[in-house]
């Protein structure tokens, strides 16, 4: 028991040192228990859901039969959306990080960021009212040309509003994503390694597959697995753009629906039950994405010591 | 003089392309792509598209004949990475465009931005399109309910992001509590919007009561999608402030919480305040949160914790999908598109604000 008269003597600021870093741990808390909390009272409203008889659920089928087809939906949005999103955004982030010229690099890099900064219902009211318009040509040439394959199976929908429409516009909202965590990653590549490869008479696409991709491919899939938790949860984009129904295989008929534009469609009229299993509806999607950026984000944790994209 | 020297190509130079090469190959593949489309239907996306598809299978096959297989790689590559980036600038340029077609006469009728949707009925509009009238309603009530409810949603998670970044940065030391919160945050960013309005919703359902919608429930919505975001950019701001700072009001016997208070904070702010400013800008347009939490209103409610509220995007969106008049849709169009142009013109504004920001309070440096 020694007394230090140097760390025992009553400051005025010993309490507030005590304050200060309780508020701030409590902050920290606070976040984790918000998240639990998200978790305990989903599952919580969710039960009357999952307890109902069959009947009561909306379809009479019970509760997994009505949400089977629209997490298939779900799904069949996301992938649409990152097929035609992974190649165009590793490019860009190729593009930027390197083949521009140094001194517009940022500045293009701030032109793809300015893709995220618009608002989800702005790209569904684009989607629904040009891009559904302008593209249904196209679907019909499938439907024509292309129609022995299942997926592009005619009659083409007139309006254009069909789950490949939905998929586009959310492929041109994950892109800014995929972009700007490749960018960071192939910005990231050792300078030496590229030289060497340069210097050994590789040309600039040979340098790029033996050094920059290779160093780069662990951040890719996980910027990769973070644009597919973006592509799942997007509301806007399908709830206005897709005139849902029943699950089908065809790409270019009006059907299919997602989780998210479910929820939002018919929550603001629900009441009784089907309040309980659209927020059912709303833990599926939230364990789905949480396992998928789980994932993600062990990718990157793992790969840490070289990819600083965390 | 001059004529005497003979411009002889290097050996060195032999077997390449002339500098000039893509401009001729660019050239030839405008005027055949602008020929192909002629026979089919002229339109400028079509003639742009053939032309690029022309311009690198030209430039790739001459570099093939000339320079060998691996350039001709080299040269595919290039024009597939190029093609990505105007491939990704098309929407972009298409959505500014649409916007501000289909915005701008919404934007500039009278009353726009001053009068709300009350009283407004489908009557109105089916007599505006018969006699050709101006639209009458606005945007005004959606506005106010924005604002609300995001400076509401900004006072919940800025002290909150602020404090937990301060104890993973100044407190954190690595311990487990501050791995396991690092580590949620991230997955936070990833929660879906429309899960982050459920929550609320179901928080405010089961603690206050069945049904209950209101702007304050979509606040604490948004905070659940703003939270992280704060988080994020302040620890990495935190993160930059030099420990030299930090020793030295220590070693002058300066309590830590007045370091972090008077040192350390005040050195990051403009980053912390461009940060929150571009959470801000994030969340300003969230539309499925507050579609689940707030309900819509016609009119101007100013108390945030009771009724439902109108905003920005749950304006747009059920102008789109429920037009005020469903026989005749073109005025709530104008008006949906009048607000999407504010939307995006209050979104640009925050992300130039934030770039000001980060400029204005920058700490002095140097002399």
């Amino acid at each position: 028991m020694t007394t230090n008269s140097l760390t025992t003597s009553p400051g005025a600021g010993r309490a507030g040192d005590k304050v200060f870093s309780g508020a701030a741990m409590a902050a920290g808390c606070l976040i984790l228990a918000v998240l639990f909390g998200v978790a305990l009272f989903l599952v919580v409203q969710s039960i009357p859901a999952l307890t109902a008889q069959p009947e009561q659920i909306q379809g009479g089928h019970g509760f997994f039969a009505y949400i089977g087809p629209i997490v298939v939906g779900t799904l069949i949005a996301a992938v649409i959306a990152l097929v035609i999103a992974t190649p165009v955004s590793v490019g860009v982030a190729l593009f930027i990080s390197h083949y521009a010229p140094r001194r517009l690099a940022s500045g293009l890099g701030y032109v793809v960021d300015l893709l995220a900064a618009i608002p989800s219902v702005v790209y569904g009211a684009w989607g629904a009212a040009f891009l559904a318009k302008e593209i249904s040509p196209a679907y019909d040439w499938l439907a024509n040309n292309m129609g022995w394959l299942p997926i592009f199976q005619g009659p083409a929908s007139a309006t254009g509003k069909t789950i490949l429409t939905a998929g586009i516009v959310l492929s041109v909202m994950v892109l800014p994503i995929i972009t700007s965590l490749s960018r960071e990653i192939f910005l990231q590549t050792p300078k030496l390694h590229e030289e060497a490869a340069l210097a050994l008479g590789a040309t600039r696409w040979e340098m790029i597959r033996m050094a920059v991709l290779p160093f780069g491919r662990p951040g890719i899939v996980s910027a990769i697995m973070l644009g597919l938790g973006r592509a799942l949860g997007e509301t806007m984009a399908v709830a206005l753009v897709l005139s849902s129904g029943v699950l089908t295989a065809s790409l270019i008929q009006s059907g299919n629906q997602t989780i998210a534009a479910e929820i939002a469609l018919n929550f603001p009229e629900a009441s009784g039950v089907k309040v309980n299993t659209l927020i059912a509806a709303g833990l599926v999607l939230f364990v789905i994405t949480l396992g998928v950026n789980m994932v993600a984000r062990w990718i990157i944790t793992k790969h840490k010591e070289f990819s600083g994209a965390n | 003089m001059t004529a005497t020297i003979a411009r002889k190509r290097s050996a060195l130079t032999k077997g390449q392309l002339p500098k000039f090469a893509p401009y001729i190959v660019l050239a030839v593949a405008l005027v055949v792509g602008a020929a192909i489309l002629a026979l089919i239907g002229f339109n400028a996306f079509g003639w742009g598209l053939v032309s690029a598809i022309l311009f690198a299978i030209g430039l790739v096959g001459w570099s093939g004949a000339v320079e060998g297989g691996r350039k001709a790689k080299d040269k595919l590559a290039t024009c597939l990475v190029v093609g990505a980036f105007l491939i990704a600038l098309l929407p972009l340029v298409s959505v500014v465009w649409t916007v501000l077609v289909n915005g701008i006469p919404g934007l500039i009728t009278p009353g726009f931005l001053g009068t709300s949707m009350n009283g407004v009925t489908g009557a109105f509009d089916n007599k505006i399109v018969e006699e050709g009238t101006k639209v009458v309603g606005g945007v005004y009530h959606a506005l106010l309910g924005t604002i609300q409810i995001t400076l509401l949603a900004t006072v919940i998670s800025v002290p909150v992001g602020l404090m937990t970044a301060i104890y993973l940065v100044e407190y954190g030391n690595d311990r487990p509590l501050a791995r396991a919160i690092t580590f949620f945050v991230d997955v936070m960013t990833g929660i879906p919007s429309i899960v982050a309005g459920l929550f609320a919703a179901a928080f405010f359902f089961a603690v206050v009561g069945p049904g209950t919608k209101t702007g304050a429930v979509a606040a604490v919505a948004l905070s659940v999608l703003m939270i992280p975001v704060v988080v994020r950019s302040s620890e990495e701001m935190l993160k930059i402030v030099p420990n030299e700072l930090r020793e030295a009001a220590y070693a002058l016997g300066v309590r830590k919480w007045r370091t972090i208070l008077k040192v350390v904070i005040p050195t990051a702010i403009s980053g912390i305040a461009s940060g929150v400013t571009l959470a801000i800008a994030r969340v300003i347009g969230e539309t499925a949160p507050i579609l689940v939490t707030a309900g819509f209103a016609t009119s101007i409610n100013n108390n945030v914790f009771g009724g439902w509220m109108a905003s920005l995007p749950t304006f747009i969106y059920t102008q789109i999908l429920n037009p005020t008049s469903p026989s005749n849709p073109g005025p709530s169009d104008q008006r949906a598109w009048g607000a999407a142009l504010v939307l995006i013109i209050l979104v640009m504004l925050l992300n130039l604000g934030a770039r000001l920001i980060a400029r204005l309070f920058a700490p002095k440096t140097g002399r």
